[in-house]
């Protein structure tokens, strides 16, 4: 346990959900409010797992996958994109960016459990 | 806490979040207008964006279901599909205030009004070419079991044909399989708890070590795995590597036309736009919404605000302690009470400033009801806003928004001309409101100025004297009759219209602004327009006070309600029927209050000549208080009467003082209210 997580959300209902969830279930959860914010963060630290929403101010999930896969200490990190788009083109926008998988909104608690349990 | 408390909780910030979000819309959508850049338009699909992401997940169906709509039309006008019309944006707007009640109405469990948001709906389709029956179905909530993807077809859903027994699955990777930490490991270990699994790895691609790229997968797999499973099962074990891998039912007889390899959802024949890359962060229309603000509960501030004024309390007493402490020791005493001052000082001010808000988030509002407005009363205008980043207290923020709107809609109805008349009296057709806010001298300034006809004078003298506010010989200055609009039960608007004059007067406006220790008044020229000026506090918490004495007891009244102090010549002094005491300064009579009898204290002397007259001012009304002393002048922490004992006539709070007693805030206007009622009729007749 104590596996930690960072999220990436620009929306504070959102980010207390996942935060709740996961810090329930003995994760240890950095929360940023979008891209830019957490690049600088990811910059200095290293996580287990990246969860970051697509649509966000500065900068967007998508853009931010690409970014992180960029660093080193990053190579290897699993990164999941939560998105309600359950188009292909989003989804493939995000693989193609160095995403792992994702996981589509809306989603509940357990379903996000589940989906993170499949990465780390 | 268990889970529905928290997800309840949560929804509480999700309804909050939402309102901001639509706040963002709307004022996104106001400025979209002619030439809309992509990130405008961006900034507003991403609003709605949220809220339908958010409500889906949190279970308001309807919400989600509404919001889809909107954010389709969105996002067909961010990518260019769809133009961005007058039309479009007013049904926008009107979705925005349509979901604005529906969250409203969600959260106190109410029934949302179904007729509104089928004819939105239906606008929305009309817009998006649909028909109306077309209306979005409503995005499935969280709690619902993850549908199969939309791409699955009925047959690729079910169980493996009869007699099939299981799926041979073929996987060939991408090399890029391990670098993005999608583990062949886990997916195995997933399949495996479907059912028995043969593996077979083909290792035939592997290059010898001198090329082998340690990062990359050169391996491709043959897996079967028996038993009843749905390809919905599979498909969700390898939903990340789609296109990746194909599954064909296995059955006992392999040969059957069933067979037919079937692969995994195809990539979408809609060609990938690459140019829609990533957002640029331009700094467009970017308002205090998003200035990375944290939300805390007023109350814990409050709770800040009151412990920090209880450390400026124990700071001044032992200021106090230090006068009479051992000489060798007191200047390092003083020394390091200097420094707890200061500290003290510097931790009060920051505090407060948690407190204060950008008036932006008053001035936003603006945009909408002057558009609206301008619609409605067939007028054409600018609204220019200046200083929205002027901050200034919660409180005081909430309390003047009302105050605004009242002034800011009379602007527009009863100060800007029809577009014809502009024309005709040489104006530019288009109107001009203008609403502003900076410092001056530790007070907000708000102005709301307009460029219309300005007031008529004549008509405001002709009815004040009709109602008698005039004597009718009486002289005024041109800004003492403007100001007589913010007299009680007066309106010129010869007949009341559907935007103003809704029975809220001007002397609504002058009083809610006063309760917030300001002032109000009006200036303007006939012709050329009237500006508004509010003069406002930074803050209700604290107050610049004189402390006077009376007898053994202090109390304080705010510097900014003192025009001046004078020592009484009995000659002066008049008392007239009724009990009442006036004083003559200069050329005018000002009623007498002793503060020994209004609170019932014996002073040190009844007689007048021996104390001083405190003049104070409030609402354009003068008064003078008769004191024993004047003390120090300092900062006061208020505490509320009112909620920790009980409401006290012209007693605003109290405080206490650095030696630990209780000193009592005078209710200035509140006073003055009460001793001009007790002897008006006397005093209007001795000074006329």
């Amino acid at each position: 346990m104590g596996k930690k997580i960072l999220t990436v959300d620009d929306s504070a209902s959102m980010r207390r959900m996942v935060l709740f969830t996961l810090g329930s279930a003995g994760y240890e959860v950095v929360q940023t409010c979008d891209g830019v914010e957490a690049l600088e963060w990811a910059q200095k630290s290293a996580v287990d797992l990246v969860l970051t929403d697509v649509h966000m101010p500065r900068m967007d999930g998508i853009t931010l996958v690409r970014e992180l896969r960029a660093l080193t200490h990053y190579k290897f990190v699993p990164m999941l994109i939560l998105t309600t788009e359950s188009s292909v083109e989003k989804k493939m926008d995000g693989k193609r960016a160095g995403a792992t998988g994702w996981l589509v909104k809306p989603f509940n608690p357990p379903q996000l459990l589940a989906t993170v349990a499949r990465v780390i | 806490m268990t889970l529905d408390l928290e997800m309840a909780e949560i929804a509480k910030v999700f309804f909050q979040e939402s309102r901001e979000g639509l706040d963002v819309m709307e004022s996104g959508l106001l400025t979209l207008g002619a030439g809309a850049d992509a990130e405008s338009i961006n900034t507003i699909f991403r609003a709605a964006h949220s809220i339908k992401g958010g409500s889906a997940t949190f279970g308001f169906a309807e919400v989600a279901g509404f919001t889809h709509g909107v954010e389709t039309l969105l996002d067909e006008m961010r990518n260019g599909v769809r133009p961005v019309t007058a039309e479009a944006i007013q049904i926008l707007l009107q979705s925005c205030d349509c979901l604005r009640e529906m969250i409203a109405a969600t959260e106190a469990e109410l029934p949302l009004d179904q007729g509104r948001i089928a004819s939105l709906n239906s606008d929305i389709a009309h817009i998006l070419g649909e028909r109306p029956q077309a209306a979005p179905a409503p995005v499935a909530p969280a709690a619902a079991p993850p549908a199969a993807p939309p791409d699955a077809t009925a047959e690729a859903g079910g169980t493996p044909s009869s007699g099939a027994q299981g799926w041979l699955i073929t996987f060939e990777p991408v090399a890029d399989l391990l670098r993005l930490r999608n583990e062949p490991t886990r997916m195995f270990t997933e399949l495996a708890r479907l059912g028995a699994v043969v593996a077979r790895a083909d290792t035939s691609r592997v290059p010898l070590l001198d090329a082998l790229d340690p990062e990359s997968c050169y391996l491709s797999w043959n897996l079967e795995v028996s038993g009843p499973i749905s390809r919905a099962k599979i498909e969700e074990i390898f939903d990340w590597v789609e296109s990746q891998w194909r599954a064909e039912p296995m059955s006992v007889e392999k040969s059957s036309a069933v067979a037919q390899p079937h692969l995994g959802p195809a990539p979408e024949a809609r060609p990938v736009s690459a140019e829609r890359g990533p957002a640029p962060a331009a700094p467009t229309a970017q308002k205090a919404a998003d200035s990375g603000s944290i939300r805390v509960a007023t109350e814990k501030l409050d709770n800040i605000i009151n412990l920090v004024g209880e450390l400026l309390i124990t700071q001044s007493m032992l200021c106090g302690f230090a006068d009479g402490i051992d000489p060798n020791e007191l200047d390092r005493l003083r020394q390091g009470l200097s420094q707890l001052a200061r500290n003290t000082r510097e931790l009060q001010e920051s505090v407060m400033q948690i407190r204060m808000l950008p008036i932006s988030f008053a001035f936003n509002r603006f945009p909408r009801i002057v558009h609206d407005l301008s619609r409605k009363l067939n007028k054409k205008v600018e609204l220019k806003l200046t200083g929205e980043n002027t901050e200034l207290d919660k409180t005081v923020l909430e309390k003047i928004s009302d105050p605004l709107v009242h002034l800011v809609r009379n602007a527009l109805d009863h100060g800007l001309e029809t577009p014809d008349r502009r024309s005709a009296s040489g104006k530019h057709e288009t109107g001009s409101i203008e609403l502003g806010a900076f410092h001056e001298g530790g007070n907000i300034i708000i102005e709301v100025r307009d460029d219309g006809a300005g007031l008529n004078k004549a008509k405001i003298l002709q009815k004040a004297r009709e109602r008698g506010l005039v004597a009718p010989d009486q002289d005024l200055t041109d800004e003492q009759i403007d100001n007589l609009i913010f007299m009680p039960g007066f309106s010129t608007a010869d007949q009341v219209s559907d935007v103003s004059g809704r029975g809220v007067g001007m002397d609504v406006v002058r009083r809610n602004i006063n309760d917030l220790g300001g002032h109000v008044q009006i200036s303007s020229k006939e012709g050329q327009g009237s500006t508004i000026r509010i003069r406002l506090p930074l803050t209700l918490a604290i107050l610049d006070g004189q402390l006077v004495r009376v007898g053994k007891e202090i109390y304080i009244i705010s510097l900014l309600a003192i025009v001046e102090t004078i020592q009484v010549s009995k000659d002066r002094l008049n008392t007239l029927v009724g009990r009442t005491e006036v004083f003559r300064l200069r050329d005018e009579y000002l009623p007498v209050v002793r503060l020994c009898d209004q609170f019932g204290v014996e002073p040190d002397s009844r007689r007048a000549e021996d104390g001083l007259l405190v003049v104070i001012e409030a609402d354009g009304k003068r008064a003078g208080v008769l004191v024993d002393d004047l003390l120090a002048q300092q900062q006061v922490v208020i505490k509320s009467l009112e909620s920790n004992f009980k409401p006290v006539v012209a007693i605003a709070g109290a405080t206490i003082l650095g030696d630990g007693t209780v000193a009592l805030i005078i209710d200035v206007p509140d006073l003055i209210r009460s001793v001009r009622k007790l002897g008006s009729g006397a005093v209007t007749a001795h000074a006329a």
